[in-house]
């Protein structure tokens, strides 16, 4: 059998198993805030046409508006000044070849416990020492069970000194990105920066050096806590919206049950 | 104290006295809309009338005016209709009418307050039906919310159920506040997305107050709150707006203007679509649904530049009240405007005073239900506009163009 006849029968086998990490797009799902005088993150609103009705007798349809970065989304290095200038830096020239990709998954839950806990280049290098060097062209999500909070106060955990929520800082991004050449991050987080992450240096150190360096964020994540350290595969297709900044998406990743029918 | 209603009677149909008006009548109402006592008074003769004619009883000259008359006369008659065909009269009889002889001359036909004696001294003031037209009205200090000819002229919060649309901002807080200081059976406030921290929520836990999630730019979250408290809203309270400095050029930008367009405009037509047909069926009910009121800014009727996106929301906002108000009418709903001029809040800190204050806003709101009027202007620069637009609009756009 040919390498995808063998991946198509292991699916259908339950050999590998699809795991869903995106959020359901809905209206109330918190997205970034900005403050007030900036342009603001439309969050998502579904209108509907008509629903077998008057305004349309045989058919149900809705008009959708959002943000390019409302629920779980994809950040194209356009999104950031630092990747003004990166060759297919929208989301239309974003070649689909890098965002399917594999994945690791790094779990800072029990970390996570500090609100503002920033992962640092020395605990990446700790997670490599237990699963191996991440390799070149990898997707690297960050496990903070954050996603476990969204339906509270708690997700975007607003204050008055603004957000609070984990995120890496600004060597540990450097080190993804120059030394083990990551396709992209991705969080369960409303960004891939910590809340607090405009005081840090760079300011938003993760969106500065990824898009900087033509990399890719992924948001708003969920159910990475049903992904293997390693060995996920990851689809991260965002829509192809001329000139796009970023895009919701349906993300998820292949896994391997570890045998037929076990899911 | 709420009053329940049976759940096994047939809640009374809403019913409105005879719309009908001449074009004259219809200056009578305008004023009282207003609440402003308006009569006829010749310009050739000086002779005041009422009710409205198209040409002078004295002298026959068509050259009349609506002018601000002295309220002063004597009620020289009574009788109480008891009978009547007319279907809203016929569910509210008896029905106090008498005759007041005007210090400026005419007698006019008016309706009594139960605590006026006559013969006495007497002022009359002019007041809308629940259909919308000015009736005029002659009632004594005190017990005006408790007699039911001034409970049909007015909409006062008294012992109502009233859901004030957004209660994050300090105008909302204020209104909440007032109108339970001013007898509100309950005050719904809403509060859209609330996992973001806002001054004052703890206000807003308060005896006789619940937080309802409402948020105007949703649809789905609009008819949730319809669906759950819809039928007990007697008066809705529009505080929802939202304001960002600039006009077309180098304004705040497309994507700012329709979010605020989403909370401005379509936000109203969200709460009228979801609550307007609750609170239509309602309007004949005991307590009845009563009004519909937003407040909006006073660029709806003529933008001041450094806010011109924002007043073109206001007035797209003011003419789509303005066929909601035709549309609630049947129901025997009020819709009140309240304009006021510019708030005394963080984004209007480059605005020179006079400002209206968050309270000064909630009195005028309360102000406006316990007098019935349509609209109402609050703060110096809203009533100076309002002065200036009903002069000659053309004029008040270059004024304020500078």
């Amino acid at each position: 059998m040919s390498g995808l006849a063998t991946f198509a029968a292991a699916l259908a086998s339950g050999e590998v198993e699809i795991v869903d990490l995106t959020h359901p797009l809905t209206a109330d799902f918190p997205v970034i805030v900005l403050p007030p005088e900036f342009g603001q993150c439309q969050p998502f609103r579904r209108e509907e046409v008509s629903r077998y009705d008057a305004r349309g007798p045989a058919w149900y349809w809705n008009t959708l508006t959002m943000s390019e970065h409302a629920g779980t989304h994809f950040d194209a290095p356009a999104h950031w000044i630092s990747g003004s200038d990166a060759p297919c830096g929208t989301v239309d020239a974003v070649p689909l070849g890098r965002v399917v990709a594999p994945a690791v998954v790094i779990d800072v839950t029990a970390e996570s416990a500090d609100e503002d806990y920033l992962v640092s280049e020395a605990r990446i290098r700790e997670w490599e020492a237990e699963h191996g060097t991440i390799p070149a062209g990898a997707w690297v999500l960050l496990h903070t069970g954050w996603s476990r909070l969204v339906g509270t106060d708690r997700y975007l955990n607003l204050r008055e000194d603004g957000a609070h929520s984990p995120g890496p800082d600004a060597a540990a991004v450097r080190f993804l990105v120059t030394e083990r050449d990551i396709v992209g991050l991705g969080t369960e987080t409303v960004g891939t920066d910590a809340g607090q992450g405009g005081h840090l240096d760079p300011p938003y150190p993760a969106h500065t050096i990824l898009h900087g360096h033509w990399r890719y964020g992924l948001q708003c994540l969920a159910n990475l806590d049903r992904l293997p350290p390693t060995g996920a595969l990851l689809v991260a297709a965002p829509l192809k919206v001329e000139g796009g900044s970023g895009s919701p998406l349906r993300v998820f990743a292949f896994v391997s049950t570890g045998g037929p029918g076990k899911v | 104290m709420i009053v329940r209603k049976d759940p096994q009677a047939v809640t009374r149909p809403p019913q409105v006295p005879p719309t009908g008006r001449s074009r004259a009548g219809l200056r009578l109402t305008a004023a009282a809309a207003r609440g402003v006592f308006a009569l006829q008074r010749c310009r050739r003769c000086g002779t005041w009338m009422v009710p409205a004619h198209d040409a002078c009883p004295a002298c026959l000259s068509v050259d009349l005016a609506v002018l601000p008359a002295p309220d002063g006369g004597e009620a020289i008659a009574q009788t109480t209709v008891r009978v009547t065909t007319e279907l809203y009269f016929r569910e509210r009889t008896p029905w106090r009418v008498g005759l007041v002889r005007l210090n400026c001359g005419p007698t006019a036909v008016v309706y009594l307050a139960a605590n006026v004696v006559v013969p006495s001294r007497i002022a009359v003031s002019a007041k809308l039906d629940v259909g919308g037209n000015a009736v005029l009205v002659a009632a004594g200090e005190g017990a005006m919310a408790d007699d039911p000819l001034m409970a049909e002229l007015t909409a006062s919060p008294k012992g109502r159920r009233v859901l004030v649309t957004d209660a994050r901002t300090a105008v909302g807080q204020a209104i909440v506040t007032e109108l339970r200081a001013a007898g509100a059976a309950h005050v719904f406030a809403g509060v859209a997305e609330p996992w973001k921290p806002f001054a004052g929520r703890e206000g807003l836990a308060g005896a006789g107050i619940d937080t309802v999630d409402l948020d105007v730019t949703d649809t789905r979250s609009v008819q949730r709150a319809a669906a759950a408290i819809g039928g007990k809203v007697d008066i809705l309270v529009n505080t929802a707006d939202m304001v960002r400095p600039g006009g077309v050029i180098g304004g705040p930008g497309l994507a700012t203007a329709r979010q605020a367009f989403e909370v401005n405009v379509f936000g109203l037509q969200r709460l009228g679509e979801a609550f307007g047909p609750a609170m239509s069926a309602r309007g004949g009910d005991t307590p009845s649904a009563a009004a519909f009121v937003d407040i909006l800014p006073i660029g709806a009727l003529a933008p001041d530049g450094a806010f011109g996106s924002h007043a073109a929301s206001a007035a797209a906002r003011h003419s789509l009240l303005k066929t909601l108000r035709a549309e609630l009418r049947g129901g025997g709903i009020r819709t009140l405007a309240v304009f006021t001029g510019p708030v005394d809040d963080d984004w209007r800190r480059s605005v020179p005073p006079p400002k209206v204050s968050s309270g000064a806003l909630a009195r005028a709101v309360v102000a406006a239900l316990e007098r019935g009027v349509e609209e109402s202007f609050v703060g110096e620069v809203a009533q100076d506009v309002a002065a200036r637009w009903r002069d000659d609009p053309k004029v008040l756009e270059r004024e304020l163009s500078g």
